[in-house]
């Protein structure tokens, strides 16, 4: 892996398989490695069933792996019980994408945010609690008076930045955020994307940023991860990835997305990726891109590639590039 | 050449417990024969709505109030219920965001695209009914038309289903197809299929097409013409190019600082619009944008400023564009340098 410091997550072959009807399975994330350094961001793109979720679930241990294995600063934490997992938990919180399903209705945004202070024992008594709370509502933006409201009397930006209020309130290093702008108007996205931007700056946070939106994950992003049907098939450093894509899929995936300038949109010749996600419950043989792919071969169809460095920093899974 | 929609004036409501809410207050445009004209706007902007109007598909609650609305020179707003029915999906057509909640889950989907065709053409049996929805689904590109047939709606992909949606709506030949988000549950590589698709069939029909979204990359590659929508009104309607390139209006100047571009710097930071979109139980009395614009002056929040004619076919809502609006600090009359 390339010359990081210190990784704060260090995942290596990690697998998820979910039980199908007739004994078969769905391939969920399938032999996936990567590591983040502290105070980085990762960013992991692909199309929807891709595994994206699946291996941020995974790796947080809402999901039980299947194999492989989970470092988080050093300690291996994919084969901890529930309670050995406790200390860890506090390390590691996510947001989630829908900011009106992950908070429960009938809380009080007090008890939302104050829920994970109460599960770890943090505050010694009540006005503790609600400082600690007061305190991180204005963080987000917010203020006391709200903590008394539900969520139903909020906005979707408002929602979010509650949610982010829960992830953030018992200053963990490592925060997942799957999909966390994505149910959000344009105007608001901007607001979010920029406070999870701050809190990184300040406080050294190591994120794991979840997105489909291509432009937005390169805006937050040191490294991008692709992933299709389960696998990681390149990875590099965010620039990297949208100025010299080696993998078809990613160049795919790119010429898909509107650019918003209509000079430069009706100019450019649009590739695309013509066809469907296969099922990941029987993934194409050899490479799994092979059934979308303009450059498949006799050998994409029978062999699968190697996640190999093709250029100093830039891993990428074809044989095309990898010869 | 005569458009082929127009709208004047349209308001609509919808009446609650909570008291009236004014999703869209007086919103006029055309839409050209054979072009596409985008709606841009945020959740509540009254985008939805609008369309939602045209066909008359408002709901027991909602209500329009005032306004024309006009297909071809003809007045749907004084039509009756039956004589509606003939136009939806006939003359005007209509495709929705979420494919998987349009379709029944319990049908074929031969016998849904076949019932659009029988709901307009009673003359045609089952079998010949078949075989247009087999010519419909070969239009939209869906590979072995014939074996789909008999396929339900959870047999299908997301695009897939978009593409089942938009050869229902294109069985009777609409002269206008009104789409409302049709790709924003999709992903990108699916999007990009779709909209190759309707920019190509829209060649090959010369059909008229009104798009709704909220995202400015989706007008950017189809659009001719657009219309930014913000608190139930039109803030800024303009060519294509000049929205992107000229935009005349704070709303739409915010839109666009607030989304990333590709090439963007990353150490920049994103710049958004502060607050949130206003409730239209009590719309503001001013210029709806007014509490989060950045240029907002007194009058803004007191009076609704007049449309100013921004170029040859273009306009804004905007108190800025008034001829008595000060110069200083005035973004619009610095010259078309400075707002680059």
């Amino acid at each position: 892996m390339s010359g990081a410091s210190s990784p704060l997550l260090r995942v290596e072959h990690l697998t998820k398989h979910f039980p199908a009807p007739g004994g078969k399975a769905v391939h969920a994330v399938d032999d996936v490695s990567f590591t983040i350094t502290k105070g980085k961001t990762l960013g992991l793109v692909g199309e929807s069933g891709c595994g994206k979720s699946s291996c941020a679930r995974t790796v947080i241990r809402l999901y039980e792996p299947t194999s492989g294995n989970i470092f988080l600063g050093g300690d291996d934490i994919s084969s901890l019980t529930q309670k050995q997992l406790l200390p860890y938990r506090r390390k590691m919180q996510m947001i989630f994408q829908d900011p009106y399903a992950s908070l429960n209705a009938r809380m009080t945004v007090q008890d939302i945010i104050a829920e994970p202070l109460r599960a770890h024992k943090i505050c010694k008594n009540k006005a503790e609690e609600r400082e600690m709370v007061a305190r991180m509502l204005r963080r987000v933006g917010l203020n006391q008076e709200h903590a008394g409201r539900y969520a139903h009397e909020f906005s979707g930006g408002q929602r979010q930045r509650v949610g982010i209020a829960r992830a953030l309130i018992l200053q963990p290093e490592l925060v997942i955020c799957d999909e966390p702008i994505s149910a959000l108007d344009v105007s608001i996205q901007a607001q979010v994307v920029n406070m999870l931007r701050t809190f990184q700056e300040e406080q050294g946070l190591t994120y794991l940023f979840i997105a489909h939106d291509l432009s937005m994950v390169r805006y937050v992003s040191d490294d991008v991860g692709v992933m299709y049907l389960g696998q990681l098939v390149e990875k590099c450093e965010a620039d990297e990835v949208y100025s010299h894509p080696l993998h078809p899929y990613t160049q795919g995936l790119l010429s898909s997305v509107p650019i918003p300038d209509p000079t430069k949109a009706r100019l450019k010749n649009k590739e695309g990726i013509t066809g469907d996600v296969p099922s990941p419950i029987a993934p194409p043989s050899g490479c799994r891109f092979h059934t979308r792919c303009p450059y498949a071969t006799a050998k994409c169809r029978e062999a699968a590639p190697e996640f190999k460095e093709a250029a100093p920093g830039h891993f990428v899974a074809c044989h095309q590039v990898n010869g | 050449m005569e458009p082929i929609l127009q709208v004047r004036d349209l308001r609509t409501s919808f009446f609650t417990s909570g008291g009236e809410v004014q999703a869209v207050r007086g919103v006029s445009f055309d839409v050209e024969k054979g072009k596409t004209l985008g709606i841009v706007g945020e959740s509540g902007s009254g985008k939805s709505v609008t369309s939602l109007s045209i066909l008359k598909l408002l709901g027991a609650t909602g209500r329009i109030s005032s306004g024309s609305i006009k297909l071809d020179g003809e007045e749907l707003t004084t039509k009756s219920k039956k004589e509606m029915r003939a136009v939806r999906g006939g003359r005007v057509a209509m495709i929705f965001q979420d494919p998987m909640t349009s379709l029944n889950p319990l049908l074929p989907m031969g016998d849904q695209v076949g019932e659009m065709i029988w709901a307009h053409d009673k003359r045609l049996d089952k079998k010949e009914r078949m075989e247009k929805v087999v010519e419909l689904f070969r239009l939209v590109r869906i590979p072995e038309p014939e074996k789909r047939l008999k396929s339900f709606p959870h047999e299908f992909s997301g695009g897939m289903r978009q593409r089942v949606m938009i050869a229902m709506a294109l069985a009777c030949r609409p002269e206008l197809l009104i789409a409302d988000e049709p790709t924003t549950a999709l992903d990108v590589s699916i999007q990009d299929q779709i909209l190759k698709l309707m920019r190509s069939l829209q060649r090959e029909m010369g059909m008229s097409i009104m798009f709704i979204t909220h995202d400015l990359g989706v007008v950017a590659e189809l659009c001719d013409r657009v219309a930014v929508m913000y608190g139930g009104m039109i803030m800024e309607e303009a060519d294509i190019l000049d929205i992107f390139q000229r935009p005349r209006h704070p709303y739409t100047m915010g839109l666009l600082a607030s989304i990333p571009d590709m090439n963007m710097d990353k150490r920049k930071q994103l710049q958004p619009i502060p607050g949130s979109p206003p409730d239209m139980i009590h719309p503001p009395k001013g210029c709806p944008f007014a509490p989060r614009c950045p240029y907002a002056m007194g009058i803004c929040l007191e009076e609704m400023p007049p449309y100013a004619q921004t170029g040859e076919n273009s306009r804004s809502m905007c108190w800025l564009l008034h001829s008595d609006c000060p110069a200083e600090g005035n973004p619009f009359r610095q010259g078309k340098e400075a707002l680059a």
